[in-house]
């Protein structure tokens, strides 16, 4: 399974680098989202008050194009459907979409949160940046589990690019939540303190957790149906 | 001769649906058998239960000496199924795609290449992205993937739909290499002059059953066996 994982992991990072679609269209429309955030709400106090709020709501909605993206690539020439006919393992599969979606994740939040501190002003404190890692660890698995296995859901379904969004956003919002209570923490935002957003990184390793093992289990079934 | 595909009043559902209504079939090792028959009659859904993606309903399949009433999963890494899509990418070269899928059941690189080289997708075209191939080349390079994944049967549904003249004699000389170098070869196909002068066994599938099956020798088609050296031309 994890050697069919790295294979997964490995192309789709290749096919990333290859067609540069993060960087030539998720990280652009990412950037601007933030920017249109800023434009929409324009006073500093409350821009800095919504910051990590904003920064998570953006990487939500790049996850959808992420996501969309990742699928793509296997239904274009019936690659999903070979990889099931040749027995490749689904768990895999599963495991490996995940990873590449991870990585691409990691790198769009590392630039969201970059842009939030210089649009936004918010600023890093010593103190949480233990926090804060946890928090974008924890909270980027979560999410690109959860996201591979309604993509893999949805992939096959007539009228995809909506239903994909109104699956997965309902899902995600613990993420949303949790990430946004313990980076405000991480961050001092609204005066929380550090050992406010601990609870909240409990939070969502356990949706990472539950999304981890549920996914695995549940992806194969799912897309041999 | 060693069978590989034997079906005894197979029968497959789809839905409430019987796409396979008792089929009978045996395919021996190095046989090319083109499957002939008229739209719905069960071309398709002959291939897919024998890649062991439609399960079996009633009677009995053994593909490849695996039971497909107790374990269809079993058969799918020795098969190799082809549609009307390759299952590539576009974005990865030739070689990326084929030690790919050479690589989902452990083949080195060393057998992707020698795979490409025998599918004639070596050379030159290795480093050509799949997008930028012709319908022939994706096709070869498609059939290449199967030979790296060491597949023993290969389904085959209308392999020469969407390819050119030159495209078609390509394939057709793939797949006699691949019968010469042990695989067993089914092919779905309403192209029969084309086809038929490929098989060496023709069989009717008429309303999900084998209805007849007839040696070329014996059959009406009488087209010549068309040799051809695999092109070079990248671009459509």
């Amino acid at each position: 399974m994890f050697r069919v994982a790295r294979l997964i992991a490995a192309k789709d990072l290749r096919i990333e680098l290859r067609s540069r679609v993060v960087t030539n269209q998720v990280l652009p429309f990412a950037a601007i989202v933030m920017v249109m955030f800023a434009f929409a709400l324009d006073t500093d106090e409350v821009i800095e008050r919504v910051a990590p709020g904003l920064v998570w709501l953006a990487t939500l909605f790049s996850l959808l194009i992420l996501v969309q993206r990742s699928f793509a690539i296997e239904t274009a020439d019936g690659a999903t459907d070979a990889m099931r006919a040749a027995g490749v393992d689904l768990a895999g599969i599963f495991l490996g979409k995940s990873m590449a979606l991870a990585a691409q994740l990691a790198v769009l939040e590392l630039v969201l949160l970059t842009t939030a501190v210089v649009l936004y002003g918010a600023e890093l404190r010593a103190g949480g940046v233990v926090l804060l890692v946890t928090t974008f660890v924890a909270a980027t698995c979560g999410l690109a589990l959860v996201g591979t296995l309604y993509g893999g859901l949805a992939a096959g379904v007539r009228g995809r690019e909506t239903l994909l969004p109104l699956l997965l956003l309902p899902v995600v919002a613990p993420v949303l939540i949790g990430a946004t209570r313990a980076t405000e923490a991480a961050l001092g935002t609204r005066g929380a303190v550090v050992s406010d957003g601990w609870p909240w990184l409990g939070l969502l390793a356990v949706f990472a957790a539950l999304f981890g093992v549920g996914g695995t289990l549940a992806f194969g079934p799912l897309i041999e149906e | 001769m060693e069978t590989v595909v034997h079906l005894s009043n197979a029968v497959a559902v789809m839905g409430q649906f019987p796409v396979l209504a008792g089929a009978d079939l045996t395919v021996s090792r190095g046989e090319i058998v083109l499957l002939q028959g008229p739209n719905g009659a069960g071309k398709t859904s002959l291939l897919r239960l024998c890649a062991g993606l439609l399960p079996l309903a009633r009677g009995h399949a053994i593909v490849l000496g695996c039971d497909l009433a107790t374990n269809r999963e079993a058969v799918r890494k020795r098969v190799g199924i082809l549609g009307h899509a390759n299952g590539l990418y576009a974005d990865l070269t030739v070689t990326e795609n084929v030690r790919f899928w050479g690589a989902t059941v452990g083949a080195s690189f060393a057998e992707a290449d020698a795979a490409m080289d025998r599918m004639g997708v070596g050379q030159r075209l290795a480093k050509v992205p799949v997008g930028k191939l012709s319908a022939g080349q994706k096709r070869r390079t498609a059939l290449a993937c199967l030979v790296a994944r060491r597949a023993e049967l290969w389904l085959l549904d209308e392999p020469h739909a969407g390819l050119d003249a030159v495209g078609r004699d390509e394939l057709d000389t793939t797949l006699r290499e691949a019968t010469a170098a042990g695989a067993t070869i089914i092919v779905a196909s309403h192209e029969l002059e084309r086809a038929g002068a490929l098989a060496t066994r023709l069989v009717e599938v008429v309303g999900g059953q084998v209805r007849e099956q007839l040696s070329t020798e014996t059959s009406p088609m009488t087209a010549p066996k068309i040799e051809g050296e695999p092109g070079d031309v990248v671009g459509e």
